[in-house]
């Protein structure tokens, strides 16, 4: 805990957890997604569903979608802000749906015929986990800069990636790799403490063994 | 994290000025929450102040709920310790900076001394509803704001610690029950009450008036009194006024219009 941490953040009101933590989730499967959509679809569950509406958390999470702040003042007219940057919301409450965390919200974004689910949850004071990237669960705070990527579950794909990572004087700060079945594709969040050069995901994007390769900013 | 001093107070100088906005912003006009349950409690008691001249105990609470509807109407705010109490401790600091015709520099000080009182809440008790009741949110943000109005007035160190015990000790047990779990009822009003007993809790220690129960005693005895709030009382909007018949069929009624929902 730091000064700033008691005195702040500054946000859109009224919640941490249902409006600020929303607009989180949204800017994290945006930047996740790597584009706008053209469609989101929002599925509200559990508090998120009961209390949304009164919390703005589908505007919250609309304007996350579209990259604006947890202190952009446009998050109160985010319908009017997407249909304006061209892009169709479409907001469900769903309900009580006792599997899923009590503030959860699942992302179905969608561009041409590119289309991508991400789960997050809203844990308090605005911090936020998203929990389904696609087919993988996964356990992703999107605090610290991030390369991802998707690749054949082959030997040497880590070493290789670290490697660029340690040649860049990148250090990591946590690694996971995610997969449905064995000797299928990988899901790898390397997060790291300093800033990652755009340079590699040229260079990993290049391999024939993965498949897609993509830098998240750090929050 | 390898700032300057000069970087720090430039940030807390950036957080003032949004509170600074806020306070004039809330009791401009009568906003709307984004439910409607609520809106222009704040616009509506300056109002009624301004006629009656009752001083800086309703003005100030005038300001808290003022800020306080600017959070429910969906406005820029600053946390202070959160967003459901964000009212408090500028609507304290910021009318006694009128008052006393204090600058922005000394008021920025005074938001460190209640950053380090809210550390200290954070770290032996809570700044969350949902673990410790309105007392972790509303009573947090009385005492950080108490302590930093000593400062503000020149009140000693010790005298700022007597006025954030006697804030917590005045709210001690105090249930987190928001109506339809929304940041509004009894939110906004307690925003209010939370300003008053901070600044009674200057007066009464810039008076000499001495906590007989140490502040850090009674942070901790805070924090195992939230521990002992039945969950139904943590902002799950399941006890007190929350579950109350009105409560309910306010509940009910908010959670039909937010049934699936198909903007064009």
């Amino acid at each position: 805990m730091n000064a700033f941490d008691i005195i702040g953040p500054v946000m859109i009101g009224p919640s941490s957890s249902h409006t600020a933590g929303a607009v989180r989730i949204g800017n994290v499967a945006r930047n996740i997604f790597g584009k706008q959509p053209d469609k989101a679809e929002i599925r509200l569950y559990n508090s998120f569903s009961g209390t949304g509406r009164g919390h703005g958390t589908d505007k919250a999470l609309i304007a996350g979608i579209l990259g604006y702040a947890p202190d952009d003042g446009r998050i109160a007219n985010a319908y009017e802000e997407a249909k304006r940057l061209g892009m169709k919301p479409v907001v469900r409450f769903l309900g009580e749906y006792p599997s899923f965390h009590v503030n959860t919200a699942e992302l179905l974004l969608q561009k041409g015929k590119e289309k991508m689910r991400i789960t997050g949850k809203s844990v308090g004071g605005g911090r936020i986990v998203i929990t389904r990237i696609g087919e993988y669960e996964t356990e992703y705070t999107g605090d610290y800069p991030c390369l991802m990527t998707v690749h054949r579950d082959i030997p040497g794909v880590v070493s290789e990636v670290t490697g660029y990572l340690a040649g860049m004087k990148v250090n990591i700060a946590f690694m996971r790799l995610y997969r449905t079945q064995k000797g299928s594709r990988v899901l790898m969040m390397v997060e790291t403490d300093n800033p990652i050069p755009f340079e590699i995901e040229g260079l990993l994007s290049s391999r024939p063994y993965i498949e897609k390769a993509a830098i998240l900013r750090g929050m | 994290m390898g700032k300057t001093e000069e970087e720090i107070v430039s940030a807390m100088g950036e957080r003032y000025d949004v509170m600074l906005h806020v306070y004039m912003e809330g009791i401009e006009e009568e906003t709307r929450s984004v439910s409607g349950l609520t809106g222009g409690e704040g616009y509506r008691l300056m109002k009624y102040e301004e006629k009656h001249s009752g001083g800086l105990y309703p003005r100030a609470a005038a300001r808290a709920m003022g800020i306080a509807n600017v959070n429910a109407s969906m406005g820029r705010i600053v946390a202070a310790p959160t967003a459901g109490s964000c009212g408090i401790l500028p609507a304290t600091l910021i009318s006694l900076a009128e008052q006393h015709h204090k600058g922005k520099e000394e008021v920025v000080n005074c938001l460190f001394t209640a950053s380090f009182i809210g550390e200290a809440i954070a770290e032996n008790a809570s700044l969350s509803g949902a673990e410790g009741g309105c007392q972790a949110e509303c009573g947090s943000a009385a005492a950080m704001a108490a302590g930093a109005g000593v400062e503000l007035c020149g009140g000693t160190p010790g005298q700022a610690a007597d006025a954030a015990a006697f804030a917590l000790e005045a709210v001690m047990g105090l249930v987190c029950d928001p109506v339809a779990g929304l940041v509004e009822c009894p939110c906004i009003k307690r925003n209010a009450f939370g300003t008053v007993q901070a600044l009674l809790a200057i007066d009464m220690a810039l008076a000499g008036i001495k906590s007989i129960i140490p502040a850090d005693e009674v942070i901790t005895a805070m924090g195992e009194v939230g521990r002992s709030i039945p969950e139904s009382l943590r902002e799950t909007a399941r006890g007190g006024i929350a579950a109350t018949p009105t409560g309910k069929k306010i509940a009910e009624r908010l959670t039909k219009s937010s049934d699936p929902h198909f903007p064009s």
